[in-house]
């Protein structure tokens, strides 16, 4: 770039940084307002709309804790174990439906990949019903397993999509000397490919565990029981039965909801937005 | 040539029929019996998908289109009743309120989402010292929005004696009961996808960077002016990646649930102002075990986004550039 161009660019940074400073305060204002009003007492939280207190206090968490009925705890451990087991289901599926898709011919692949891109545009409701119905006639309906099931099967077309990108990007050479050198197929693909496409699991894994943890619909529709909620329930359950003035514990009660996604985000927030960045580009 | 890999890289573009063969890999053609065994072996590999296409996609999306003619209600056999459920839709009025909500949500969501995120990802392109850090804090939002818990946050923001009204007051304004006033619900709802903005922004991002430099130096020592730089070099380069978030935007802003389910307290109100298609199928389906009714809603959504998808692929070649193909 020349010097020129540099000094045209330089003057329009000062009121870029100046909206850029605006805009982020506009965007984290609910985020910091929320913590801001899960520690302030109750008489305080709607009197200032600062997210700052001079005498916090943490009793909206103890009473939000508890406010559900079942403590905040069991959800989220329910949570975690759906979102958990979800991440490996995904992860195994969608690797394997992957590497099938980005490294082998067959007929009709493109008819079937882009079937797997269909998926990814389909309303997931007109899904849910049949399956809710199919899921309830053999009992299985207040339990997990209908949230966690459908990842063992690749139905997520978005991560396959994201991982056909990830592996088209590696060098087929480093395949190709493993089978030269005796390797089965599966065993090329555990040892050679699985350990290079590292980076895009992460993500793969991150992104379903966010997914899952957050999604509502599906909880919903298939947990009764307060015993099994997850967060998204429970937290919806606490609403329900909380008088609307006592927005403390509520707001303590959200925030501790979000903690996970947050901690992972701020762990792994490159791996994130960089796999968010590819889902729209090349690999 | 970046631009290149933008078209071949886009999910969107390998759908079209002009790109029938962008899926296949390049690879040099061995002999017969050799690449259809090594076919067999990828058929192996896709074994789970199979099983899910089968079982989770399809199975399910005949057995809906089934059940739509049915008066199913989960505990008396299905009687088969012709097109009633869909003759019904016709005459119902919460039907077509939801239609009305759904139809404002997305049509104001999507394109105000999309000026956003292209806006900012134009500002920060210009590579400030702190990109990541913005990048950082714009993208969180997209990452928590889905939650129930941000639900939450934003019905306390918005009620009548919430975060927003503190600030109006402020500066003397007597703000309206935002979520219980029907007039205003269903912004409060559209404001928390606009909040959103950060997902097709990173994305944005990632576009612009791949527009090459050399382009921007060549249209500067042609004096041409910002506007003239942003409409004949960054609109038609990265028009791949605006038609991607166009579209993808649109078959989410369709499927809205969970904001308009918490700040309505399941009911779609006030006044039926926040009844999205999802929140009606849902209360006809999981409320009123109306299963057949709620079935033949679920297909009406199909059919609306493939429409919506198929009209948007169709105008693509209006105005979508893809270099391999003018």
């Amino acid at each position: 770039m020349t010097r020129t161009l540099r000094a045209r660019r330089a003057k329009p940074r000062v009121f870029t940084y100046v909206m850029m400073v605006v805009l982020t305060i506009i965007t984290i204002y609910p985020v910091v307002w929320m913590l801001g009003g899960s520690i302030k007492p109750a008489d305080e939280i709607f009197s200032n709309p600062s997210p700052f207190t001079a005498s916090p206090t943490l009793q909206n968490y103890v009473d939000g804790w508890a406010g559900a009925g079942v403590p905040f705890s069991v959800f989220l451990i329910n949570s975690g174990i759906v979102a958990g087991l979800a991440v490996v289901g995904n992860v195994i599926a969608c690797t394997l439906t992957a590497y099938g898709f980005a490294r082998f011919d067959f007929r009709g692949k493109n008819v079937l990949f882009a079937l797997v891109l269909l998926t990814v545009m389909l309303p997931k409701h007109v899904r849910l019903i049949s399956e809710y119905i199919g899921f309830a006639n053999i009992g299985l309906i207040d339990t997990f397993v209908p949230l966690i099931l459908p990842h063992f099967l690749a139905i997520d077309g978005f991560f396959i999509f994201l991982l056909v990108q990830f592996i088209r990007g590696l060098p087929p050479e480093l395949e190709e000397a493993a089978r030269v050198d005796g390797c089965t197929e599966f065993g090329v693909f555990w040892r050679v490919v699985v350990p290079l496409l590292t980076p895009a699991l992460v993500t793969t894994a991150i992104l379903t565990f966010v997914q899952v943890y957050q999604d509502f619909f599906s909880q919903l529709i298939y947990l009764n029981s307060p015993e099994n909620y997850t967060v998204p329930l429970g937290l919806r359950q606490f609403i329900d039965s909380t008088s609307s003035s006592a927005w403390g514990p509520v707001l303590a009660m959200s925030s501790v909801a979000l903690v996970p996604v947050v901690v992972l985000f701020l762990i792994f927030q490159r791996r994130i937005i960089d796999g968010i960045a590819t889902t729209g580009l090349k690999g | 040539m970046s631009k290149k890999l933008i078209a071949e890289a886009n999910p969107l573009a390998a759908l079209s029929p002009r790109a029938a063969n962008a899926g296949s890999a390049k690879k040099p053609r061995q002999g017969q019996g050799y690449s259809a065994r090594r076919g067999r072996i990828g058929l192996l590999f896709l074994a789970p998908w199979f099983v899910g296409i089968l079982l989770l996609v399809i199975a399910p999306l005949i057995a809906s289109a089934y059940f739509s003619l049915t008066d199913y209600d989960l505990i008396t056999r299905p009687n088969f009743i012709g097109f009633d459920n869909y003759e019904r839709m016709a005459t119902d009025d919460r039907f077509w309120q939801s239609m009305k909500v759904t139809g404002t949500y997305v049509l104001f969501s999507v394109p105000f989402t999309l000026i956003a995120s292209l806006a900012v990802a134009m500002l920060l392109k210009g590579g400030l010292k702190a990109l990541s850090f913005f990048r950082l804090v714009f993208y969180l939002p997209s990452l928590l929005g889905a939650s129930v818990a941000i639900a939450v946050v934003w019905r306390q923001m918005f009620s009548g004696d919430g975060l927003i009204n503190g600030l109006l007051a402020l500066v003397g304004i007597d703000g309206p009961a935002w979520v219980s006033n029907p007039d205003y619900s269903l912004g409060t709802v559209i404001l928390l996808a606009i909040w959103q903005f950060g997902s097709p922004m990173v994305i944005f991002l990632a576009g612009l960077k791949q527009i090459p430099e050399s382009l921007y130096d060549a249209a500067a020592l042609d004096g041409a002016s910002r506007i003239q730089v942003f409409r004949n070099v960054t609109l038609p380069l990265l028009s791949p990646v605006i038609f991607f978030n166009l579209v993808l935007g649109f078959i989410n802003a369709f499927q809205a649930f969970t904001p308009a389910f918490i700040i309505s307290g399941g009911s779609g109100g006030p006044a039926d102002s926040n009844l999205f298609i999802t929140l009606y199928l849902f209360q006809q389906g999981f409320g009123a075990l109306d299963m057949g009714y709620a079935a033949a809603l679920a297909w009406v959504l199909v059919i609306v986004v493939g429409l919506v998808t198929a009209v948007n692929f169709a105008l693509q070649k209006y105005w979508v550039f893809y270099e391999d193909r003018t």
